[in-house]
């Protein structure tokens, strides 16, 4: 599976971001095509979900552009609910809504963001959740759940958006070892449907697998890169080859 | 005294069965250490309950002063026919507080909101309700209610009503919203910022978030000092005796200026007690309820 799809889904334009005088994004340029999965790696604090939280609009970036689909979102005066019902978001802790039950924190989106009507949305979220074997979770509520079970719920969710994009933070960070898997099956099944995805992660030998191409995050910047088997094989960058060997060292790899 | 330690009969299964833990987390502060020990222990304590009550009634009924204070406070015959009055007049109470708390419930939430909003441009609402609730926390109620309740009828103005109950419900409406909306807003900024960033990414607007997602948390979460500040207005509906409006207090107050007898006082507090209690228990089932839809009875 290479970047040939029929556009270019996503383009970032030298972001800048910074949190008072932390500069966290110090000229990101990044361009998405469609059905592509784009896996980001790197060290903590190289930017990676800062980064994902500036192409959906939750932070404003400081300078530079992002584009969707051509369309300029970080423009003045862009809606920014529109421009996020196109755009999903899994995150690393889940961040379901706890006082409601699975099919509700599913159906919420659609009926409230899109306007459509409860029976439909209902019949959206069940043809999702049994999909991904949710479908006997529909009636229970968050807690209740396993970590596993909540994040693929959380994928669910963004799903039911039927977003032209999806973000994807970090999301087997919070779960324990024999749940990782679970969660990784759904993303590689969203991957061979054709979902475009930037998906930011720790799971190398899974980014290796998934990704069309992976991008090594370091200091704000995009320093590398490639398709997994370059990147991983023949890191060009001292700074790259430095990362990957400490992941090997600590035999995540 | 029949059995002090481990006498057989102490292991009678007690009529109510066996022991089941208590719903609400209030009450298994004190009967924690009772499930930990079993039938005995709570054999035990019934016991020693009925044995410490016994004493406390015998000691202060032998009490040299006792006849005096049974006259003044427990007059059975003054509150046999003080009772049905001070509750007749306390249902006027009730119609207060009821009135009063369903606004408080709204005026609150509308202030909490207005202090809870983002952005330069709201910044004078957000002033307004700051100044709100610090006028209204520090002025004291009887004063409101006397500004009001004497004041505004004073000034004489056509179409504004002169009934006390009218300015009473006003008043203690402007003074708990302002508490409330405080316990509303300590329950807005305890919803973790990652819900909000959660609903706008579905692209939900913020009042969306705010009715779907955030309330609804804080609201549940704020369940308990809300009944306290209930019980508080309830009370308070009491200073309305102020303005001389005859509701529960005045109603005791004029029957003890008949008899020289404070028994029409007790009275009043007894009813008090009577209303406050089963709200406790209540809220206890509400929050429990809650928390078990929610969460697995055994560990996740």
């Amino acid at each position: 599976m290479s970047a040939s799809g029929s556009g270019t889904a996503l383009i970032l334009d030298d972001v800048h971001k910074s949190f008072g005088k932390v500069e966290v994004l110090t000229g990101v340029d990044l361009s998405v095509a469609e059905h592509e999965v784009v896996c980001l790696i790197g060290a903590s604090g190289s930017g990676k979900s800062t980064l994902l939280r500036c192409i959906n609009l939750l932070e404003p970036i400081d300078r530079g552009r992002v584009l969707l689909e051509g369309e300029e979102i970080t423009a003045r005066g862009v809606d920014l609910n529109r421009i996020r019902r196109r755009i999903g978001i899994v995150f690393q802790a889940f961040n379901l809504f706890p006082h409601m039950s699975v099919i509700r924190n599913v159906t919420l989106g659609p009926m409230e963001a899109l306007a459509m009507p409860r029976v439909e949305a209902e019949r959206l979220g069940d043809e999702l959740l049994s999909r991904f074997g949710l479908a006997d979770k529909r009636g229970d509520y968050p807690d209740r759940l396993s970590g596993g079970q909540q994040q693929r719920v959380a994928i669910v969710r963004a799903l039911a958006m039927r977003p032209d994009l999806m973000l994807l933070d970090e999301v087997t960070s919070a779960l324990d070892p024999e749940l990782v898997a679970e969660v990784l099956n759904v993303i590689r099944e969203l991957a061979a449907g054709g979902m475009t995805m930037v998906i930011a992660t720790h799971e190398m030998g899974f980014a290796r697998d998934i990704a069309s191409r992976v991008c090594f995050l370091d200091q704000g910047v995009i320093l590398e890169e490639g398709p997994p088997d370059e990147i991983f094989s023949r890191p060009q960058q001292e700074r790259t080859q430095r990362f990957l060997q400490s992941i090997i060292e600590a035999g995540r790899m | 005294m029949a059995g002090g330690g481990g006498a057989p009969e102490l292991y009678q299964p007690l009529p109510g069965g066996p022991v089941t833990p208590p719903a609400g987390n209030r009450g298994s502060r004190i009967l924690a250490p009772l499930r930990r020990e079993g039938g005995r222990g709570v054999a035990i304590a019934v016991v020693s309950t009925v044995v410490f009550l016994t004493l406390v009634a015998v000691a202060v009924v032998n009490s040299t002063g006792w006849p005096l204070i049974k006259e003044a406070f427990f007059d059975g015959e003054i509150f046999a026919d003080a009772f049905p009055k001070i509750v007749e007049k306390f249902r006027r109470n009730v119609f207060i507080f009821l009135v009063a708390e369903v606004l408080v419930l709204a005026v609150a939430m509308v202030i909490a909101v207005l202090r809870s909003l983002g952005g330069p441009v709201f910044f004078p609402l957000r002033l307004m309700a700051a100044a709100y609730t610090d006028l209204f926390r520090a002025i004291p109620t009887i004063l409101v209610i006397a500004l009001l309740g004497f004041g505004a009828p004073a000034l004489q103005i056509k179409g504004l009503p002169d009934s006390d109950v009218f300015w009473a419900i006003v008043a203690l409406t402007l003074v708990y919203s302002a508490y409330v909306a405080e316990v509303y807003r300590a329950g807005i900024e305890s919803v973790h910022p990652s819900q909000v960033a959660s609903a706008r990414s579905l692209g939900l607007s913020r009042r969306k978030t705010l009715r779907f997602v955030v309330l609804p948390q804080a609201v549940r979460r704020v369940i308990p000092p809300l009944l306290n500040d209930f019980i508080g207005l309830q009370k308070d509906s009491a200073l309305v005796a102020f303005l001389g409006y005859t509701e529960g207090l005045r109603q005791s107050q004029i029957i003890q200026s008949e008899t020289f007898d404070f028994t029409p006082y007790v009275a009043l507090a007894l009813i008090y007690i009577v209303i406050t209690i089963p709200q406790a228990r209540f809220v206890d089932w509400l929050v429990e309820r809650d928390r078990r839809r929610r969460q697995a009875t055994v560990g996740v």
